[in-house]
């Protein structure tokens, strides 16, 4: 299958340090969690929390994960379903400055979604998206991220795939021609 | 591995393992849903669900409806008590009725066996058994096996007691397979008259003697004695009540002679003092109040995962 390295395993850790970077510039995290939506937005949330506090030692982070499926529109449209992951949200959103995090901002229905389950827990002060990857000639709904790693022009048959390595400096993202099986 | 193979849920027979581990993982998705501070989730929202009661259930219809609506789906109830059954109309013709008003599933309990197996023949909607007469009752059965899965993690091997009224019982037959496809051994125990001929052919043991079977088990699940059944029939099934909870019931003084802890179940109501005491019931070992919020859970993604074929 052809593919094309969008992201190689450098510019990843290049891309978490800034963004984590770009987070304290905004924040101070006395009223400000990170939320990740399930499964990789998970995954890249903690890399940020974990990047901050190595930055900030001193500061608490709390780092939330949410699972969208059962809160998805296209429930009944797809051909298989998704099989739902964990929500760990041991805190409550109320009041508080919220970092949602994904790791591909495509049509932004995903985000909908995880818009509309983050408010099962609460109602935050603020709401701000931060994503790895904006694709961002495919949006089909008015959602941008204010925190990108990098803006990408590609074709809705394209396919973004971010290679998680649970360890540091080994994870990458790929942009391949067609979506894998 | 992320649909069912099945298109009504008349019992546990016909389920696959695939089918109980799907089931069993978006059950705790469900859970988590559940207990979060706004308990609702928009799946079902254009969906239309028609409860239909033929027979009296107080905990079934709730944790059915409750788990419809915290899906978001719109619930039409219906009771037979005050319908036009009464007026002779039949299953198909009632049923029928109500779907031409558009409703996209069906939860059924009839106190005839195989009414639900009937219309899923019949009807070009989805069905799903809320307890059949004496013949299955398949999601009392699998919120039974994952309340267990979440109190021993694993069910292969493990030795589990269904004591009690087997006969009578649509709840025992559908746990009997459940636990079988999930790998469980199972004994069921109880006086002969209340223990079926012919029932070892499911590939349970049978026992009298409710001591040596605490012995031999990791879980105890007691089920109720069915009174209106005791009291209709012109030769009871057992000499007296006070009689049956000296054989049968589960009392302290028996859970003291066994020397490790066992799981205790009950699918409700309880006769307490009959076939289990208050102290058990009550008692750590005790899973009862887990089992009533699971079937909440279960039934969201029963519901969740019949209709999401479409």
């Amino acid at each position: 299958m052809d593919s094309q390295v969008l992201i190689d395993k450098e510019l990843f850790e290049r891309l978490v340090d800034r963004m984590a970077h770009q987070l304290l510039e905004h924040h101070d995290f006395s009223e400000t969690d990170l939320v990740g939506l399930q499964p990789r937005g998970y995954l890249l949330a903690l890399r940020i929390q974990k990047r901050l506090k190595q930055l900030e030692p001193h500061l608490e982070i709390q780092c939330g994960a949410l699972d969208t499926t059962f809160h998805r529109d296209d429930f009944r449209q797809r051909e298989t379903h998704i099989a739902p992951s964990l929500t760990l949200m041991p805190f409550l959103v109320e009041n508080r400055n919220v970092i949602l995090i994904d790791d591909v901002l495509f049509t932004g229905r995903t985000i909908r979604s995880g818009l509309d389950a983050l408010m099962a827990h609460g109602r935050p002060k603020s709401v701000q998206l931060m994503v790895l990857i904006d694709r961002r000639f495919q949006r089909e709904l008015p959602i941008e991220a204010k925190y990108i790693g990098k803006s990408v022009d590609s074709l809705d048959r394209q396919y973004v795939f971010v290679d998680w390595e649970d360890q540091p400096g080994l994870s990458q993202v790929l942009l391949l021609n067609e979506k894998p099986k | 591995m992320n649909q069912l193979s099945i298109r009504h849920l008349t019992g546990i027979r016909g389920l696959t393992r695939n089918d109980l581990d799907l089931i069993f993982q978006t059950a705790k998705g469900f859970k988590e849903v559940i207990n979060r501070p706004i308990k609702k989730v928009p799946s079902l929202r254009d969906i239309t669900i028609a409860n239909l009661f033929f027979e009296n259930s107080t905990r079934t219809r709730l944790s059915f409806e409750l788990a419809e609506k915290r899906l978001s789906a719109d619930v039409v109830n219906f009771s037979a008590g005050s319908s036009s059954v009464k007026k002779g109309e039949t299953l198909v013709d009632t049923v029928n009725n109500i779907l031409a008003m558009k409703v996209d599933l069906v939860v059924i309990r009839h106190p005839h066996p195989g009414a639900p197996d009937f219309l899923a023949r019949k009807l070009d909607t989805v069905v799903v058994n809320a307890g059949d007469g004496t013949h299955e009752h398949p999601t009392q059965a699998l919120l039974d096996a994952f309340s267990l899965l979440e109190r021993l993690g694993d069910l292969e091997g493990k030795n589990v007691a269904i004591v009690g009224d087997i006969r009578h019982s649509r709840v025992a037959i559908s746990n009997i397979l459940c636990l079988k496809l999930m790998g469980a051994n199972v004994r069921v125990c109880g006086p002969k008259t209340l223990i079926p001929k012919h029932i070892q052919t499911l590939g349970v043991e049978v026992s009298h003697d409710l001591d040596e079977t605490l012995l031999w088990c990791d879980v105890a699940n007691m089920l109720r004695i069915q009174l209106e059944r005791q009291e209709r029939g012109s030769v009871p099934y057992f000499p007296s009540l006070r009689e049956y909870a000296m054989q049968y019931g589960l009392n302290n003084e028996r859970m003291n002679r066994i020397d490790r802890p066992i799981t205790i179940m009950h699918p409700g109501p309880i006769n307490r003092g009959v076939e289990i005491t208050s102290d058990v019931a009550d008692s750590a070992h005790s899973i009862i109040l887990d089992q009533v919020e699971n079937g909440v859970a279960i039934r969201m993604a029963v519901l969740y995962l019949l209709t999401a074929k479409g």
